[in-house]
């Protein structure tokens, strides 16, 4: 899951990171007694997934009150995008800080690097822009070191890292001491990623993290528990939130044809060739092992809640699930709920010929069988299409 | 020959009392698998269904001769059940278990490489070589024995490309699933490595998905290293940036990992790459008829 802003500053400053203090509002009204309270000037910044927010209009300095308030009601319920088309996502919550004085900016970073099979560190000194930004401008300043599985990452090593990185003289000690804070956050947290950016060096020569971009495994969150809980209004479609209620593996797409596979891969396979037919996907949904009745149901009152879909395809490869199980849970859920539009359904692999008999019984309306998943995307493109027609 | 797993496979199973360590235990042993003994701690001197229960791996291994190690137990307590077996003197570990954290991962990977352990997965449905063994949940009744390897991020995308090979007639020396996490034992650079030296295997098939690097890497040690025709699959060209599609894994972080990506990492390198599982299978029955 990826933390908020704020959540991921809350996080640090568990860790002993050093973090501006502040606080979150969810109306303008809030956001200005919490302004009052910290002094001005004060950033206010939307609390949103995305990068780019400063430039979106998303982050504003307030010098008093009547800015605050101003800023504030700007940024509450706008509607932010990010520079790769993330979102858009509306702004419920800011979070408001003071603002620091600025005399350099860095960036740093610990990721889980997947080809080594170690946590990598990232500094430089040229903080604020991306670090694809950064690599481009000049790959030298951006130091890379793995972190040994046997060693860690303790003051030694951080102060390698912060001499090659060419720190300043008289901020490296801090930052040395930061970045090991935030390797024991990173550990301590089951983070997959940690990035600041920019890691700032104040005027008074203090070094704070004034972003924080945080990624924490889900598969660690049952040890987490202040994690888990913690929820993103902003970032959560109706579908993807009544999906994670019932437990299905559902991800949000632009198109109009609603989709059912059973496993990642073939789910994700599935998506391609509906798109290579010329149609566009509305949902991955993973149904799993799922072949029972009521998980169906779930999947299909999900996929259905979308109002763009006007088509689905049911692409099933039954290995341990067997395919008359999941004809039967189509079967039930047709008798239990409306599905409202045409459904093609593909059933290969264990008991499939008993699946495709038990739907030729059932004869359902708007129930259309297919024998191979090219067959089954390509005539579900077309229903789409003559239902967008119509 | 084979790859992993074989005729002289003894397998020992973590979670074999559970309620799909059981079901998968059996199947694995009905299809002809050397299955010596389950553990599950505390339940030692149970059996199911005759296969002897103990409480530790090592008992296993020193009881019945154990050398192969399936791990069904719930995530929070796989990786160290993989510790287990990588300290009892297991050489090989199949870890199907989903959903265990990355950090336990990392630490476990470490021990394995330095134990010299052959580690497959986690979160990966197993590795069957047709006519020998069948460790882990793949539906043995889409492979017929024969000359192709399949190596894969995913279940059952393998098992649609597996029946579709298995209808044009051909079959598989060795099946390997390498599991969708974004830390996994064996990647498939260690996998084509074993392939390249395995007799029985002709042609390898290589089904990849969005996320990380491994199937680029993969191309760069095909063109060096690798002799017999590889012919590919990669899912995922219409995921999302950002969005987990299902595996752990399978996430597009930045502008890095697209399937776009690792196609053309591939194709440069001359690996044919199938646009459906269905275009991958022809491809396969085409090379294996062009090496006749």
């Amino acid at each position: 899951m990826d933390l908020l802003e704020y959540q991921g500053k809350q996080l640090f400053g568990r860790h002993g990171v050093p973090a501006p203090d502040g606080e979150v509002a969810d109306t303008v009204e809030k956001a200005v007694e919490a302004a009052e309270r910290i002094g001005y000037p004060c950033v206010i910044k939307a609390q949103v997934q995305i990068g780019g927010r400063g430039k979106a209009g998303g982050i504003k300095v307030a010098e008093d009150r009547a800015e605050a308030e101003q800023h504030a009601g700007a940024i509450l319920g706008m509607d932010i995008s990010g520079p790769r088309g993330e979102g858009p996502f509306t702004v419920h919550e800011v979070w408001i800080e003071r603002a620091s004085e600025i005399e350099a900016e860095y960036y740093a970073s610990i990721i889980l690097d997947r080809s080594a099979k170690k946590l990598m560190t990232m500094l430089s000194t040229m903080g604020g822009m991306n670090v694809e930004e950064i690599a481009e401008k000049d790959p030298d300043a951006l130091v890379r070191r793995h972190v040994q599985p046997k060693e860690g990452f303790g003051r030694a090593q951080a102060a390698a890292l912060v001499a090659d990185a060419g720190v300043a003289d008289d901020a490296s000690e801090k930052t040395a001491a930061l970045l090991v804070k935030l390797y024991e956050a990173f550990n301590d947290s089951d983070a997959t990623l940690i990035e600041v950016n920019p890691l700032v060096v104040t005027k008074d020569r203090e070094v704070i993290a004034l972003d924080a971009k945080v990624t924490i495994d889900n598969s660690a969150l049952f040890r987490h528990e202040e994690l888990a809980e913690l929820e993103d209004p902003s970032a959560e479609d109706p579908q993807e939130q009544m999906a994670k209620e019932r437990g299905l593996t559902y991800v949000k797409l632009d198109g109009d044809i609603g989709i059912l596979g059973n496993g990642a891969g073939l789910c994700m396979s599935t998506l391609d060739v509906v798109a290579q037919a010329g149609g566009q996907p509305a949902n991955f949904l993973d149904a799993g092992g799922g072949s029972k009745a009521e998980a169906i149901i779930d999947a299909l009152e999900v996929i259905t809640s979308d109002p763009k879909v006007v088509a689905i395809l049911f692409n099933i490869f039954g290995g341990i699930t067997r395919c008359d199980e999941i004809a039967k849970g189509i079967i039930e859920a047709s008798q239990q709920i409306s599905i409202g539009v045409p459904l093609v359904v593909r059933l290969d692999g264990t008991n499939s010929e008993e699946g495709l008999g038990l739907l030729a019984d059932a004869d359902l309306p708007n129930l259309h069988v297919e024998k191979t998943m090219l067959g089954a995307a390509e005539k579900v493109v077309e229903l789409a299409k003559a239902k967008a027609k119509a | 020959m084979s790859i992993i797993v074989d005729n002289d496979t003894k397998l020992v199973i973590s979670g074999l009392t559970g309620r799909e360590g059981s079901f998968h235990g059996l199947r694995n042993r009905d299809y002809g698998t050397s299955v010596v003994a389950g553990v599950t701690p505390k339940k030692g001197g149970q059996d199911v269904d005759g296969i002897p229960v103990f409480d530790t791996i090592k008992a296993a291994v020193d009881e019945c001769g154990a050398n192969t190690s399936m791990i069904f137990v719930p995530a929070r307590f796989a990786a160290a059940a993989i510790n287990e077996a990588i300290d009892a003197g297991i050489h090989t570990v199949i870890a199907i278990t989903e959903h265990i954290p990355v950090h336990d991962m990392l630490d476990t990977y470490w021990r394995a490489r330095d134990a010299g352990v052959r580690l497959i997965g986690p979160n990966c449905p197993g590795v069957l070589s047709p006519g020998k063994a069948n460790v882990g949940i793949i539906p043995a009744q889409f492979f017929d024995q024969g000359s192709i390897g399949v190596v894969s991020k995913s279940g059952t995308l393998t098992y649609q490309i597996g029946n579709e090979l298995k209808h044009a007639g051909l079959g598989n020396s060795t099946i390997v699933g390498i599991g969708g996490d974004p830390i996994v034992g064996s990647d498939f650079i260690d996998i084509l490595t074993l392939f390249e030296q395995d007799d029985e295997t002709e042609v390898i098939v290589m089904v990849g998905e969005i996320g990380g690097d491994a199937e680029e890497r993969a191309a760069e040690f095909i063109a060096d290293s690798i002799s017999k025709p590889v012919v590919s699959y990669i899912a995922g060209f219409t995921a999302p940036p950002g969005k987990q599609m299902g595996h752990a894994g399978a996430i597009i972080s930045g502008s890095s990992g697209t399937a776009e990506a690792k196609k053309k990492a591939l194709e440069e390198k001359g690996v044919r790459v199938g646009k459906s599982p269905t275009e991958t299978a022809q491809l396969a029955v085409e090379t294996i008829g062009a090496t006749a």
